[in-house]
């Protein structure tokens, strides 16, 4: 199973459609897709416009790989779970974000080797039918890096003696 | 009162962010507070499944965009700062954590921002807005720290 995700703050079906449209040609029929407030919905698998964050949670547990936007927040649960991740990210000029803030974000788990990144369709489009093969470097923990935590705590003891 | 009251020492920490991965983030440091009073304010009333057991209150979302929203989660925020008195406010983003870190700071609370990991290029915008409001100010990329700027001190991953 495939689970599609566009992430909670604003619909992406640029995404939804490639993936449609992919689905559609292969005669793929296991994915199932969040799609926010959407105005296009996928004719070729089931989808809704939001879940729950516990629902959200089972439904990265249970797929074998993610085809999501590239948002922060969804790449970090998707690597803490170890699963193939394909990420197209949202661009300012198509009016799928308010600004290209996830290109950076994006390029650098891809440099990582965590997630595959598409920004442009066709890329992305080929991507479709390879990324379930990609084995990402994991994270590991659901904690911040030990230096961020570290420095954090210094801060407060630091205050307590001011 | 509470914990805080018997033993005089915990301290009160107000942690606040908005939803996706500011959230998510936000969550991902709070383990340096393990020996504080953490109450919890965000945009989404089901994150509280992620805090079981923690003070939980929900602020609406608001974004630059939109004046009317951004106003009343101003107000709201405030509203929560004069009542619960934190001694420490931090947030990893956005718009109601920079009005805590900003409000905090009028009541003497001592403030951290981190900036979200989303920030490659440039710190968000409210990430700049609040530099005169945060007494540690963390960016997660090295390349945007600097004399002058923020402090880099490694990432929530």
């Amino acid at each position: 199973m495939i689970f599609v995700t566009v992430g909670h703050s604003m619909p992406f079906d640029r995404m939804v459609r490639l993936v449609d449209a992919w689905a559609g040609k292969t005669g793929r029929t296991d994915l199932f897709a969040q799609i926010g407030d959407a105005d296009y919905e996928p004719a070729n698998f089931p989808s809704t416009r939001f879940l729950t964050p516990a629902e959200y949670e089972r439904h990265l547990i249970e797929c074998d790989a993610i085809i999501a936007h590239a948002g922060t927040g969804t790449i970090l649960q998707a690597l803490y779970l170890g699963k193939p991740m394909l990420a197209l990210t949202r661009l300012a000029s198509l009016g799928e974000a308010t600004s290209d803030h996830q290109l950076g974000t994006a390029r650098y788990f891809a440099e990582q080797g965590q997630i595959m990144v598409a920004t442009e369709n066709e890329e992305f489009s080929r991507a479709l039918g390879t990324f379930e093969f990609f084995q990402p470097r994991s994270l590991t923990g659901k904690e911040a890096s030990p230096q961020l935590i570290d420095r954090i705590r210094r801060f407060l003891i630091d205050e307590e003696r001011t | 009162m509470g914990a805080q009251a018997m033993t005089g020492t915990r301290k009160k920490v107000l942690a606040v962010s908005s939803g996706g991965g500011h959230w998510i983030e936000l969550l991902r440091i709070m383990p340096a507070f393990e020996d504080c009073d953490v109450i919890y304010a965000t945009v989404r009333n089901d994150y509280r499944a992620d805090v079981p057991g923690a003070a939980f209150f929900v602020v609406n979302h608001a974004d630059r965009r939109h004046v009317v929203k951004t106003l009343l989660l101003a107000f709201r925020v405030l509203f929560l700062v004069l009542r619960l008195r934190p001694d420490i406010v931090v947030s990893a983003g956005a718009a109601p954590g920079y009005f805590a870190l900003r409000f905090g700071k009028m009541i003497g609370a001592r403030t951290i921002w981190l900036d979200s990991l989303a920030n490659v290029d440039d710190l968000s915008k409210s990430g700049h807005m609040v530099r005169r409001y945060a007494d540690l100010w963390l960016t997660q990329w090295p390349q945007l720290a600097g004399p002058g700027g923020p402090e880099y001190a490694g990432k929530v991953i």
